[in-house]
């Protein structure tokens, strides 16, 4: 193990490679020995305890919010609503409608409107309790029927019909290739709203210092940079006056890439306090603070050749977004475009639907915007390579991407592409063709195999907040201490970032990672990075973290050839030691790192890295969403058993491929993949957020039925690597792609099993037993029809 | 709401507290003793994140009353490498990367940790049945039966 192989005292030492090993976490023994400190376990002297009073309507005209009894109440420090804010906030910066407490109208049950700091727990509840709310109610809509109905009352002044975006993209000739398939079939598929649940709770520890005018926040950030913006933006302040830092995160999946309510309100509370205010959520409230994936009903159409080519796809996606902007936008535009990317399509429709709803709203989550069309998509390739008589895999076969490089139809640029060889291992793996319809059957317990494809973006390649700035920028500090330290923005949510970039400057330099240590996430101390959404961080930052080490090397490299005395083309870098070729004069690393540092004194090197500009997209409206350096590809094959009794589908095994162009950690690359594929099946099979009236029926980790380890499947990860050109050593992403293939390999195994397609998610057993009873009756009364038609037999005289 | 003098023993360290009739045992560990490595992830009993050993049993410190442990050996994650060195069962979980995130870490390991000293070999059937109350969102959970079969392994 590298973990405890190294020594930092010796001389000439052999050269340590990184990228390609099996790599526990540089921040592992942190985690498994209770060490890691999250936000709230942050030491924090006697803070001012934080709460938020939110509305128990869905919908109203706030008129008037009597906050004085609260103030009045001992202990309590600081009271504050929306009027308090300078400015709203949102992640897009074209759509920012939101305010940490609402003013003027709330527009979801749950929504704050109120927040308190007080001495302790009891003084803030107090204080809630205290404070006087004249709210007039509005009709409310929990549904996108419902909100987009004519004379529905408008959530938003600007958006009409309570549409927050209408995306219209038409891509070659639908009707044409329609008309030349020799099958068209057209479904409608009714997906669930999901939500991250990510273990940690969330939490700010906000620091005002009135003295110096300064803002020092914590908190449980995926996108720190972005918060310090909206921070500044709903404060009044400058961005100099304020320092974001994300300690260890317990998780983010897309909960945390947006700036939270509750992390502005913590910060105005410091403010208005004049002190530390420390704000936790319940579990509850992260439920109301959302941004999960909406609910969607999609409506696709599909024409293929008996060949199992596909010949045109018209699609409509209308997805319930909840009260406010959020990511919306992106999340619509997602949905149309990673209808590409994975197959050779002929021509495309796409019409989406983004609509207001009075429920907490959505945003990004793992997958992003692309996992209920892939659910419809497949499940339709299926279906149609059953009515076909084609073997799933061969329809896939008959829609692979050729030539590489290629282009799409909407302008996404293809560069590596490991579909092909990832079909062939899951088709191996699970010994598809040897065991399908093979499978062993008790009574009443039915198995199945299915299969599906997948894909997702290492990044997006123009970032939502648009500066012009580089994508990564990553520094290395080298000091008399011949420790490297690596800063860098990039925000470990538990992927494995801080170790992946360790890997990478290690492997350049031949160094041991021991060597290297990384700070990461302080706004004081790290440079700006873009934060961990879209699957960029490996990407972006390890193409940033290459090229620092390549500009660290190429100094030191020079150090050793003025102390040598030659050229530095003579010089053989070996990492701990180099020397000069074909001689044996060899030079330690601490030789090396004292004559680097004569005259210079401490070295600093950057390294940053922009995607091609051929990478961004096209030039149509809503193009640069869907546009990525680099796309990951996935296939994998689902074994279930069906319990006919029940309705209960059990996940026997689950084998995928995933293609991440190189594993630069393979160890972090399965577990990423695990992590996706199993995610896919929560959502598949048992979760689901449900409302009532707008109020939350499952805002616990009980009814909220996230798989535990008890109907978790082994999961047999096989990695495919394309090397990607642009990625670092060849790397794409790893912690999405996998998800999107799981619900329709599911519901394509559910079909092998008991012969039914549910075109619903999650698959859970009353679904399941509904439709098995609704098939039984259908059957009984097709028995009885055929026995009333039937001819008397004449009778025998 | 009155308090009362407590002796606890938590990672064979005898502390006396005084704390209120009603305090939970995950607030007393957190915020009297320091003990930030158990964990809080849900409104009570949903998750499993705060695990820890009362008398070698996996018990759920967010629905356990201070009062009720007073004279019971109280383990924490902390103790597992009090010595200075990681347990075979934590590094098991470090190197098959059994922890992702690492927030439910905590509690894994000491529900695996009571499993162990119960179990020295257990099947993945009696190992998926002792971390049944333990929610991870980022694992699916494979490395982390991994973890505690590559721990139980060599131990037995």
């Amino acid at each position: 193990m590298k973990l405890d192989s190294v020594s930092l005292r010796h001389g000439a030492a052999p050269a340590t490679r990184s990228v390609g090993e099996r790599t526990p976490l540089v921040d592992g023994i942190d985690k498994v020995t209770g060490r890691a400190r999250y936000t709230a376990d942050l030491p924090c002297t006697q803070p001012l305890v934080g709460r938020i009073l939110r509305s128990s309507l869905a919908h109203g005209v706030i008129h008037g919010i009597d906050t004085d009894a609260a103030l009045a109440i001992p202990g309590v420090r600081a009271v504050v609503t929306g009027q308090d804010f300078a400015g709203p906030y949102g992640v897009i910066p074209i759509a920012q409608n939101e305010w940490p407490l609402a003013r003027d109208k709330v527009r979801y049950r749950g929504e704050p409107l109120v927040a308190v700091a007080a001495v302790d727990e009891a003084a803030a509840e107090a204080a809630l309790k205290a404070v006087r709310l004249d709210i007039k109610p509005l009709p409310a809509y929990f549904s996108a029927a419902e909100s987009r109905a004519e004379g529905a009352v408008q959530l938003h002044e600007s958006k009409p019909g309570n549409v927050e975006r209408k995306v219209e993209q038409d891509f070659g000739d639908v009707d044409a290739g329609l008309a030349a398939a020799d099958l068209v079939l057209e479904r409608r598929f009714d997906c669930n709203e999901v939500y991250h649940g990510q273990i940690e709770l969330n939490a700010t520890i906000a620091q005002w210092e009135s003295e110096k005018e300064r803002l020092t926040v914590h908190s449980v950030t995926q996108v720190p940079y972005y918060l310090h913006l909206m921070l500044a933006q709903t404060l009044g302040l400058d961005e100099a006056q304020i320092r974001v830092v994300k300690p260890f995160l317990g998780g983010g999946f897309g909960h945390r890439v947006e700036p939270l309510n509750f992390e502005m309100i913590t910060a105005l509370l410091a403010r208005a306090a004049g002190g530390t205010v420390k704000l936790e959520l319940t579990r509850e409230e992260v439920f109301l603070t959302h941004r999960g994936r909406p609910a969607t009903e999609v409506r696709l159409k599909l024409g293929m050749k008996n060949s199992g080519e596909l010949t045109a796809v018209d699609a409509e996606v209308v997805q319930r977004g909840g009260a406010y902007a959020g990511y919306g936008l992106v999340t619509i535009l997602y949905s149309g475009a990673l209808l590409h990317a994975l197959y050779q399509l002929g021509a495309s429709r796409y019409r989406g639907y983004r609509a207001y709803t009075n429920l907490p709203p959505c945003g990004a989550m793992r997958g992003h915007g692309a996992v209920q069309v892939r659910f419809a998509f497949e499940s339709m390739l299926d279906e149609m390579a059953v009515m076909l008589g084609l073997d799933a895999f061969a329809v896939r076969r008959a829609n692979l991407i050729t030539p590489i490089p290629h282009r799409t139809l909407n302008d996404l640029q293809v560069n590596s592409y490991g579909l092909p060889a990832c079909l062939d291992a899951v088709e191996r793996a699970s010994g598809w063709h040897e065991r399908r319809g093979r499978l062993p059957s008790a009574p009443g317990r039915r198995r199945g195999l299915g299969m599906a494809c997948s894909h997702y973006v290492s990044g997006s390649a123009k970032p939502v907040h648009w500066t012009g700035e580089p994508h990564a920028v990553i520094n290395l500090k080298l000091d008399f201490d011949g420790g490297i330290t690596v800063l860098t923005g990039a925000s470990d949510i538990g992927q494995g970032s801080t170790t992946l970039i360790t890997q990478v400057v290690a492997e350049v330099l031949l160094l041991p990672m021991s060597r290297i240590r990384l700070v990461a996430t302080d706004s004081a101390l790290t440079p700006k990075d873009n934060g961990s959404y879209s699957s960029r961080v490996s990407f972006m930052v390890g193409n940033a973290a290459l090229r620092a080490a390549e500009g660290l090397k190429r100094l030191l490299t020079e150090a050793a050839a003025r102390r040598l005395q030659v050229s530095p083309e003579e010089i053989e870098w070996a990492g701990e030691s180099c020397g000069v070729i074909g001689t044996d004069q060899v030079l330690d690393w601490a030789q090396v790192v004292q004559e680097a540092l004569v005259d210079s004194g401490t070295l600093t090197v950057k390294g940053s890295w922009s995607t091609p500009p051929e990478t961004q997209g096209g030039k149509f409206r809503g193009a640069a969403v869907g546009s990525t350096a680099g796309f990951s590809y996935a296939a994998q094959v689902v074994e279930v058993e069906v319990d006919e009794d029940t309705g209960q589908v059990k996940v026997e095994q689950v084998w995928v491929a995933h293609d991440c162009g190189k594993a630069i950690n393979p160890l972090a690359v399965e577990g990423q993949v695990q992590g996706a594929v199993w995610m896919g099946m929560g959502q598949a099979l048992s979760e689901e957020t449900q409302y009532v009236d707008g109020l939350p029926l499952r805002a616990n980790l009980i009814d909220y039925r996230m798989p535990t380890i008890v109907e978790s499947p082994p999961i047999e990860v096989i990695i495919v690597e394309s090397n990607d050109p642009l990625g670092p050593f060849g790397a794409k992403e790893a912690s999405e792609g996998a998800l999107h293939g799981f619900p329709p390999a599911l519901a394509a195994a559910i079909h092998d099993a008991v012969g039914l397609r549910i075109p619903v998610m999650p698959l859970t057993p009353d679904r399941l037993l509904e439709a098995l009873h609704l098939r039984q009756r259908e059957l009984k009364q097709q028995a009885r029809r055929a026995a009333a038609s039937k001819p008397t037999t004449p009778e025998v005289t | 709401m009155s308090k009362r003098l407590l002796t606890l023993t938590v990672n064979d360290r005898v502390h006396e507290l005084a704390v209120k009739d009603n305090a939970l045992l995950i607030d007393v560990l957190r915020d009297a003793l320091g003990l930030t490595g158990t964990k809080q992830g849900c409104d009570g009993g949903e998750c499993g994140a705060c695990t820890v050993l009362i008398n070698d049993q996996p018990r759920l410190a967010c629905i356990t009353l201070a009062a009720g442990v007073e004279g019971a050996k109280v383990e924490t994650i902390e103790q597992l490498s009090a010595h200075g060195r990681m347990s075979r069962l934590q590094r098991m979980f470090h190197e098959k990367l059994g922890t992702q995130c690492g927030f439910c870490t905590p509690g894994m390991v000491m529900a695996a940790e009571a499993l162990l000293r119960r179990v020295a070999d257990p099947s993945p059937a009696q190992i998926r049945e002792a971390l049944s109350g333990n929610l991870c969102r980022c694992t699916g959970y494979v490395k982390i039966i991994e973890s505690v079969q590559a721990a139980a392994g060599a131990q037995a």
